[in-house]
């Protein structure tokens, strides 16, 4: 390679770190408005902090905040998270598999159904579903609304399309002849099931744990409908619109709210980055 | 076993989706789209004291000013956020798959704000928009205008639906752009050796190769974009919640309101649910259009495949 090309190369990678930098720049805008205090956040929002440790005052008053409730709302989104990435991971892998493995017209009509959901917008079934579950709590008793259990039911009900046919899509590559042997073998269909199949399909678990672990994670809409504002349980992005509304203008707070709903993010992503960028990618070309 | 047979095991293992599918998206589907022909408010219970009314919410919202600016305005901002998406992924995924020493930093950088929620990034660009980007002004001469009130970002519709597409943009260009990476590098490397012995230029190989594959991409990315843009509700509800007012067909309205948060707040705030319910039902139908297009395109690039 000739100096002229090194040159031109080099050039090149340093406007790209710049672009970069440039690029990432809010993320510092809120890390050194974090650690300022209600004057100089609005006075001199491009300087450094005089003060870091304004940022652990600022992080304790977020903390003890009646708005944000941090410690509550990071594990009211943990809970919700988890659980409802159990439920489209596993319901939509059985129902996946026994829709590939019996081979009816009823499972054929039940798939195209499932997948044709996926163009439902979560708008039009929103005020509806709040009215029926209501309606559900006064015929059952069985409460959903402001319950875990109406979040994750609704994650699973919107989850379910694209889970199913992802399931459904990876169970048809594998070879029948597997659970076959299986069943020679004295196996009973749904052991076939968790012992053969499923762990078979970790791969697609990865890719859909991620897909919906970022949607459900940063989603806002649903549960400020299902939860509800000001409620004993809310997700840090309603935490964060409970507080940004109440104190329209104390940016240094709602700043270091925004740096604490980010960080376990950021943490999660650095270490899982490869799995979470080809999760995404495969997820998306389907 | 009887692979043509609705056995127990078949039954037992489609339940849990099953129940979570009837009772989360099919009955809340039927009685939206009842309710949307009816006079439903928020003090009515399901079904009852409701009475059948035709068409007029439907006839209502076409009527009134502020959907039909919302119609527009989303149309326009899902045009414009589709285009500057996709251009500037298709950019960085040139870029970063060019024989940089740091493409990977780069990669994992650009995707980075796609995993914060829009509710917050919402939050963050407003206090850039009204308090960083004026402070730049207030201390640098020469970008003096910047600090002058009459020049906020989010002072006139017109930018502010700029600063919607910023915001948007800036948090999805990097996960497109890793699908556009995805379809460049799944480019077999014998087919550019093959090129380059053949004597193909590299802008030769980059017409006849790189392109192709993009376009390859495209048809998921545009649908992806498109979707998601008209979908817009958490950015817009922090960043611009809709403002500022503007006037339009004589009526003042919100100049921003994408039309999720106006069906959001024709709903909520103007307390008519139905009507609500009835602009619902006519996104939907757009967005049931839009996928049938997609399904139409993908079909016929099977066939000439």
């Amino acid at each position: 390679m000739n100096t002229s090309e090194q040159r031109r190369r080099n050039v090149f990678e340093l406007l790209m770190l710049a672009l970069l930098i440039a690029f990432l720049y809010p993320f510092v805008i809120v890390l050194i408005n974090s650690a300022k205090d209600s004057f100089s956040v609005t006075q001199f929002p491009m300087r450094l902090p005089e003060n870091w440790g304004q940022l652990f005052v600022n992080i304790r008053t977020i903390w003890v905040s009646p708005n944000v409730r941090y410690s509550s709302s990071f594990f009211s989104s943990v809970v919700i998270t988890m659980s409802s990435l159990a439920a489209v991971t596993i319901f939509p892998a059985m129902a996946g598999w026994v829709l590939v493995r019996t081979k009816t017209r009823t499972s054929q009509v039940l798939f195209m159904v499932f997948v044709a959901a996926m163009v439902i917008p979560f708008q039009i079934v929103m005020f509806p579903l709040v009215s029926w579950f209501r309606t559900v709590f006064e015929i059952t008793g069985v409460r959903l609304l402001r319950s875990y259990l109406g979040v994750v039911l609704a994650y699973l009900g919107f989850g379910l399309s694209l889970s199913v046919f992802m399931y459904h899509g990876f169970i048809k590559s594998i070879p029948y002849e597997l659970e076959e042997a299986a069943i020679i073998d004295g196996c009973r269909r749904p052991e076939v099931f968790f012992r053969i199949v499923f762990p078979l399909l970790t791969p697609v678990h990865a890719t859909i744990a991620i897909l919906h672990g970022i949607w459900i994670w940063n989603d806002f809409l649903l549960p400020l409908l299902i939860l509800g504002r000001g409620n004993r349980i809310q997700t840090l992005p309603l935490a964060v619109a409970n507080f940004a509304g109440a104190f329209v203008k104390q940016w240094d707070l709602i700043l270091t709210a925004i740096l604490m709903a980010m960080v376990p993010v950021l943490v999660f992503f650095f270490f899982a980055q490869k799995k979470i960028i080809r999760g995404m990618v495969a997820g998306s070309i389907k | 076993m009887n692979r043509n047979k609705h056995d127990l095991t078949f039954w037992v293992f489609l339940a849990p989706v099953l129940f979570a599918f009837v009772m989360i998206v099919v009955v809340p589907f039927f009685i939206g789209v009842y309710y949307s022909f009816t006079d439903w408010n928020a003090t009515a219970r399901a079904g009852q004291g409701l009475s059948f009314i035709g068409l007029q919410n439907y006839l209502v919202s076409f009527q009134d000013p502020g959907f039909i600016y919302s119609f527009l305005i989303t149309t326009l901002y899902t045009v414009m956020n589709v285009v500057v998406i996709n251009v500037v992924a298709v950019v960085l995924a040139l870029a970063v798959t060019s024989k940089l020493r740091l493409r990977n930093a780069y990669r994992m950088g650009f995707f980075i704000p796609y995993l914060i929620g829009g509710l917050i990034l919402g939050y963050l660009w407003q206090f850039i928009f009204n308090n960083a980007i004026p402070s730049i002004g207030r201390s640098i001469g020469l970008f003096a205008a910047l600090a002058d009130p009459q020049n906020l970002m989010l002072g006139e519709v017109s930018t502010s639906l700029i600063a919607l597409v910023i915001v948007g943009s800036w948090q999805y260009a990097g996960y497109i752009m890793m699908i556009y990476v995805a379809a460049i590098e799944g480019v077999p490397n014998e087919l550019y050796e093959a090129a380059t012995i053949d004597g193909a230029s590299e802008w030769h190989r980059f017409r006849s190769i790189t392109v192709p594959m993009i376009a390859q991409a495209f048809t998921v990315t545009m649908f992806l974009t498109l979707v998601n843009s008209f979908k817009q509700f958490d950015v817009n509800y922090s960043l611009t919640a809709g403002g500022p007012a503007t006037r339009f067909m004589d009526r003042s309205i919100y100049g921003t309101e994408l039309l999720a948060m106006n069906i959001y707040n024709t709903a909520f705030v103007g307390n008519n649910l139905a009507a609500g319910q009835a602009r619902a039902v006519i996104f939907f139908v757009v967005l049931v259009v839009f996928s049938l297009i997609q399904v139409r395109i993908n079909k016929r690039r099977e066939l000439e495949l």
